[in-house]
């Protein structure tokens, strides 16, 4: 297995808006949000843009910009993957049902944050990172992918990499098929090696055979399970709670991921 | 800057696209500097524009496939068949096993024309028809995992979707996979069709031509959409001379504009210093360069200022836009198989439809192919949100030679 570190953790859902509060309900403490927040107001936008930001961008640049503050890296030095399984099903759902009767009154703006790196487009415009930066997807098995991505740059390029996985919820028609509720958002800054401010080694490797997900273990991660990333959850779990065994994170039905959160100064 | 890399052996490459299905006919429109453009006759509303259509997709995937039926995918399965790809890929199965070989896909908008359809046709509970609900369809990693399912292959599976560097960056998450040994194979490609969110949106943007593409023509007057499917199947080189090669790639980010390139084109030289740097040679060293050219007048101009500043007058620089349109999401990989084809053949494409040259371009860019001894081939790939790649291809003998000093 190859170790990484993670430098940041964060996440945020309607009921969980941030990693505190998150890791205190998997441990059965801390108090849900009541009522639920409808979407995150992320500080790095300006309030203009905050306000018009799809709910992708919002969620994916709350849990970026939280990540990268506690990190102790520089947004603008490091290298990003954002995952999602569906991206911004809200404007795909627009665009659908424009073009069926008025295609020609498809928004401008509308379109361009259409596209499936909206969000990358949107972190690297804002904290002015010119680093490479991509957009990935993978269904059921999104947060594991874009982890897979994000550990392999790392440690070929040798750098630190932010991972951003997010989905929201599915509506319109397209609810009839596709399966997503609310909002999560995730995020992890992965090093090399170990700083000053490292939450966790992170040892990971490739496994072969059939796989199926780590049943979630809390009440207060379950509730989270109907959004698609809910894939990562299992990780985050087991950074809350400080599980120390190897657990499988599935990439398809025939390979995993193998990972092993240890204390990173033990 | 990044460290060189070892190359990447290119084993197998094909492309299907306006021109027809596979290298010759990619070859054929090259030589005979013909585009493969034609008037928009494409969906319910079609759209005043030129478009670089695949003939033949009307066929339904077979039996086993039929859950994956849609427009991208019939045409990713069409472009399988072409160039013996499929085989190839097989063979790397038998050869590795299956979980040993990754699939790696590109797209920018992989099956939404499906998506589109069932949206015209919704039932009276405004739902999807009941045929038409495959979950596994409507989502981007339709592509990646379908043509994972096609090829029988359990290795590591993604789909990225960086519009139109998305199979630009294939090759790099390839490479990397490779160069951990995560995997000793890699099915890397790009499919994306013809669909109304990209024709009415680009139209939304006013960057769509009522006219054939101009690339880097004074008068150019916008882009003309395009769909293909192109796959290559990479593996770790070892000294086989004469080999196709990825000898680097390089990614980065303008910070500057969802819809608009970086001004000064500080982005995409950032891209082009790291692939250059993973290649371990320098701009000299580049005997062509397919451009990303989309003949938008924003694109072509940032770039035509960064090659004249960047390559000596002997480089032959082109776009291939005008023979098969901006096929987005398959833009890398295409460009890729005619960067491919050009160290193969010796011929380098010119730049089709294109009559008189914007002032701003140096000498490197031509209108006209050319012949010549064709050692390393750069590609440049830019998208929305400010995503840049750039690629840098060889031949086996090539690699060792046109080093960087030290």
């Amino acid at each position: 297995m190859t170790t990484l570190f993670i430098d940041a953790v964060a996440l945020w859902a309607p009921t969980l808006p941030g990693w505190d509060t998150a890791r205190a309900a998997f441990r059965g403490a801390g108090v849900p949000a009541d009522p639920p927040l409808r979407r995150p107001a992320p500080e790095l936008l300006p309030p203009a843009e905050r306000r018009r930001a799809p709910d992708t961008v919002a969620l994916a640049l709350e849990v970026a910009s939280n990540a990268v503050a506690q990190s102790g890296h520089t947004a603008a030095d490091l290298a990003s993957v954002f995952t999602s399984a569906h991206g911004d099903l809200g404007i795909t759902d627009y665009m659908c049902r424009t073009l069926v009767d008025a295609p020609t009154a498809v928004s401008p703006t509308r379109f361009h944050n259409s596209v499936h790196n909206a969000a990358s487009g949107y972190w690297t415009m804002a904290t002015g990172c010119m680093q490479a930066s991509s957009a990935v997807s993978a269904f059921t098995h999104s947060f594991a992918a874009g982890l897979l991505e994000a550990c392999t740059q790392c440690v070929a390029d040798e750098r630190a990499v932010l991972l951003v996985g997010y989905d929201i919820e599915a509506s319109g028609a397209l609810a009839c098929t596709t399966a997503s509720q609310g909002l999560l958002g995730l995020a992890l800054v992965l090093a090399p090696a170990r700083g000053a401010r490292s939450v966790a080694a992170l040892a990971w490797s490739l496994a072969s055979g059939p796989s199926a997900p780590v049943p979630l273990r809390t009440a207060a991660a379950q509730s989270l399970a109907g959004n698609a990333m809910a894939d990562g959850l299992p990780l985050f779990e087991a950074l809350a709670l400080e599980w120390r065994e190897p657990f499988l994170m599935p990439l398809s039905a025939t390979l995993s991921l193998e990972l092993r959160v240890s204390d990173p100064w033990a | 800057m990044p460290s060189r890399i070892a190359p990447v052996h290119v084993r197998a490459y094909t492309a299907t696209c306006a021109l027809g299905v596979g290298k010759a006919a990619l070859l054929a429109g090259v030589t005979e500097h013909r585009s493969g453009l034609r008037p928009n006759t494409f969906g319910r509303h079609a759209l005043a524009t030129w478009v670089g259509q695949v003939d033949g997709l009307d066929v339904p995937l077979p039996g086993p496939l039929g859950h994956w039926d849609c427009r991208n995918n019939r045409l990713a399965w069409r472009g399988l068949q072409a160039d013996g790809f499929l085989d190839a890929a097989q063979a790397a199965r038998h050869r590795f096993g299956a979980a040993r070989v990754a699939v790696v896909m590109g797209t920018s908008t992989s099956s939404i024309g499906a998506t589109e359809d069932a949206y015209a046709q919704l039932d009276a509970a405004g739902r999807f028809p009941a045929d038409m609900r495959h979950p596994e369809v409507h989502t981007p990693h339709s592509i990646g995992a379908f043509v994972q399912d096609a090829l029988g292959l359990e290795g590591p599976c993604l789909t990225v979707s960086t519009a139109c560097s998305s199979s630009a960056k294939v090759f790099a998450v390839a490479e990397r996979l490779l160069r951990l040994g995560l995997v000793d194979a890699a099915v890397v490609g790009g499919v994306d069709t013809l669909c109304g969110s990209v024709l009415f949106g680009f139209n939304a943007l006013q960057l769509v031509s009522p006219e054939p593409c101009r690339p880097f023509d004074a008068h150019r007057n916008g882009i003309n959409l395009g769909e293909a499917a192109g796959f290559a199947l990479l593996e770790r080189a070892n000294s086989a001379s004469g080999a196709l090669l990825l000898l680097g790639h390089g990614e980065s980010s303008d910070a500057h504009h969802m819809s608009s390139p970086h001004p000064e084109g500080l982005g995409a030289e950032r891209a082009l210093d790291d692939a250059l740097a993973r290649a371990g040679i320098d701009a000299n060293a580049i005997d062509c360069i397919n451009l990303h050219g989309t003949a938008s007048a924003k694109n072509d101009e940032v770039e035509a200022a960064l090659v004249a500043r960047r390559f000596p007058a002997t480089t032959h620089a082109s776009s291939t836009k005008g023979f098969v349109g901006h096929t987005l999401g398959a833009a890398g990989i295409v460009e890729a198989a005619f960067s491919l084809l050009a160290i193969e053949t010796g011929l380098m494409p010119g730049t089709v439809n294109t009559a008189v040259l914007d002032p701003l371009c140096g000498p490197q860019i031509r209108l006209r192919p050319a012949r010549g001894d064709v050692r390393r081939v750069l590609s440049n790939s830019f998208g929305f949100g400010g995503t840049n790649c750039v690629l840098v291809f060889g031949r086996g003998d090539a690699a060792a030679s046109g080093r960087a000093a030290p």
